[in-house]
């Protein structure tokens, strides 16, 4: 596939697909804080959930924009087909591939969220769920798609961002230990 | 018409529903037989109360109506509807026939308590005896407080948790029936609207199954007149045993009431209306002197704080919360709770256990005092009132 | 307009009580209680969002019939 050869599209590729990873990593640590025994701070819950809505939507235009630059662009070499299905014929492809199974199940989390009314809890959670999976995917892609020195920053950013998630996966953890309930609405 | 039926002497209750009637249910049509129901002014007799036939033509405009029929009777105190199916299964048949009829529905399930055997036996028994071109199911259930209740009972039908839902049955083309109200309708079918409401009084027609448990001679289930004196139903008992103190009208949804307030009070909603009770599954309990009206209260709420379906919150946190305060005495705390739990679940069981608790910290006040100063009148009184032990939901 | 609960929905997360805080309140374990009668008009956006943002969609709006 023809694409442009302009080094400034292999820029705007990389660099989006990096504040892509960071921001779905903002987005899932939003997603583990939203539960009723855990606040951010002082701030009401209800901005933790509508922060989780909004950077999840910032996040999905910025890999909107990490995918067209990717297809532009001559020397990514991906082909339409590679953004949903994985063709793992070479290293580089395996993790496109794993770029594109990530996407994959971003699309069902995002459908069925904007699809909520029409769905029942059980289904609309059992695939909310797959972000679980979506994530990681997105972090090996990010990790193993780039060359051996740019890897090295990389891991360094993504290693941050597995801390972030880790780190909220433990707070809510200890927060679900405590005596039910502890309410944190305004009191009556 | 029905042929004319010589009235029956009052004081002795010829059994209508606990009686065998062999004579063949007349073929009328379904609006026939719709209008018959409706003359005689039966009302569900599983608790609610709700116009029979106002439910019946509801079902009846849906497309593919079903009847369930509900033995289910998830109060462990009563027993009515389990004796109705033991000694008379065919009388329930033939109303669930009729009402199967009358909403067009081709498909009738029995709902039956999983606990007891023989009332399964017995109503499998009738089954087998008989065709009446309609499809039969017999489901068993699991034995919790809540689960007869309608939408409880479909859900559990549905392959679901024995859990209330929002949904009304009715609304859905489900015709759920307890026993006895359908054994009412099978006597109406036979002998008419008139006939049926030569028993009963005037705005409450017909006879009914009370359960009686406690300081009588003779507990069980019997067949009496709406509008006849709680004195004289206690009598068919054969007696009060000891002095009552207080009875409790409707079961563990029901209210405690002073027996001297209640005892020449007609059983009637009506009456019972100004001392905030009502009839409900018409199970009665004598609490007598030498028991103790505060310690029953107590287990009887614990009981229905751990039958809380657990799907609403006011539910799961509210009625334990009211059982702590009442074992704790605590009765300020129980009237403050009261509007946090009662109409805040999805079905009546919040609402009921408040009832519950109000009436027993009302009735018992001085009881309550008695306990706050260390002493206890009923403590040599073995328990009285039944509690379920099941844990299942499915 | 009013406001209305699906108990067995709801979990107690208490968005909408800090959304629309002059029509609802939380009970001590952390569930709703809701006004009876029709919110004034002033707080029907208010409304809007905390029906939008319960994380059971628990809450509904029902408009008056007429």
């Amino acid at each position: 596939m023809g694409g442009l050869n302009n080094p400034g599209i292999w820029y705007l590729m990389r660099g989006s697909g990096v504040v892509t990873l960071i921001l779905f990593t903002g987005v899932v640590v939003l997603g583990i804080a939203t539960t009723k025994r855990m606040r951010i701070g002082t701030m009401p819950r209800f901005v933790t959930l509508a922060l989780h809505r909004s950077v999840s939507l910032l996040a999905c235009a910025f890999l909107g924009v990490h995918i067209v630059a990717a297809l532009a662009d001559s020397y990514a070499k991906v082909a339409l087909p590679q953004l949903f299905v994985p063709y793992p014929t070479s290293s580089y492809n395996l993790y496109l591939g794993l770029g594109a199974l990530s996407f994959d199940l971003l699309i069902a989390v995002v459908v069925t969220s904007l699809l909520r009314h029409r769905l029942t809890q059980r289904v609309w959670k059992g695939i909310h769920w797959l972000a679980y999976a979506s994530w990681p995917l997105a972090l090996a892609h990010s990790i193993g798609i780039g060359t051996d020195s740019e890897s090295a920053w990389l891991v360094g950013i993504a290693l941050a961002c597995v801390a972030a998630v880790a780190a909220a996966g433990a707070w809510r953890l200890l927060a679900s230990r405590q005596p039910y309930p502890k309410y944190l609405g305004a009191p009556l | 018409m029905s042929a004319a039926v010589a009235a029956e002497p009052r004081e002795r209750t010829a059994a209508r529903l606990l009686a065998p009637d062999p004579s063949p249910l007349p073929r009328r049509s379904r609006r026939e037989l719709l209008a018959e129901i409706e003359a005689s002014g039966l009302t569900g007799r599983g608790g609610a109360a709700f116009p029979t036939a106002r439910k019946l033509a509801t079902v009846a405009r849906a497309h593919r109506p079903v009847v369930v029929v509900n033995g289910v009777e998830g109060e462990p105190a009563s027993w009515k509807d389990k004796v109705l199916l033991a000694q008379n299964p065919h009388l329930v048949v033939d109303g669930a026939v009729v009402a199967a009829r009358v909403v067009g529905a081709h498909e009738v399930t029995f709902a039956v308590g999983r606990g007891n055997r023989s009332v399964r036996t017995h109503l499998e028994r009738a089954l087998a005896e008989r065709s009446d071109g309609v499809e039969v199911h017999l489901e068993t259930v699991p034995d919790r407080f809540v689960a007869g209740e309608e939408s409880a009972l479909l859900n559990f039908l549905n392959g679901g948790p024995a859990k209330p839902t929002l949904e009304k049955p009715y609304e859905r083309g489900v015709l759920v029936q307890n026993v006895e109200t359908l054994a009412s309708v099978g006597l109406v079918a036979r002998h008419g609207a008139a006939w049926f409401r030569q028993r009963g009084t005037a705005d409450e027609p017909g006879t009914v199954l009370v359960t009686v448990l406690g300081a009588v001679r003779t507990p069980g289930v019997a067949e009496v007149e709406l509008g006849t004196t709680f004195r004289e139903v206690l009598q068919r008992f054969g007696g009060l045993t000891a002095f009552p103190h207080a009875l409790l009208v409707g079961g563990y949804f029901g209210t405690w009431v002073r027996a001297h307030d209640v005892l020449d009070l007609p059983l009637t909603n009506v009456a019972l209306r100004p001392l905030g009770a009502r009839l409900g599954a018409r199970t009665i309990a004598v609490l007598p002197l030498d028991a103790c009206g505060v310690a029953e209260s107590a287990r009887v709420l614990r009981y229905l704080a751990n039958e809380s379906a657990g799907q609403c919150g006011p539910c799961v946190f509210g009625i334990p919360a009211m059982a702590d305060a009442f074992e704790r005495l605590d009765v300020d705390r129980l009237r403050r709770l009261a509007p946090l739990v009662a109409e805040r679940g999805a079905c009546a069981h919040p609402t009921g256990a408040t009832r519950f608790a109000a009436s027993a910290a009302g009735v018992f006040a001085d009881e309550i005092e008695r306990h706050r100063a260390g002493g206890c009148s009923g403590a040599a009184h073995p328990p009285m009132l039944p509690l379920g032990a099941s844990r299942d939901w499915r | 307009m009013k406001i209305r609960v699906n108990p067995i929905l709801c979990d107690g997360y208490g968005q909408c009580a800090e959304l629309l805080p002059e029509a609802v309140r939380l009970d001590e374990w952390g569930y709703p209680l809701l006004p009876a009668e029709p919110l004034p008009r002033t707080l029907e956006p208010s409304a809007r969002r905390a029906v939008a943002m319960c994380p059971r969609l628990a809450l509904s709006l029902e408009e008056k019939r007429r």
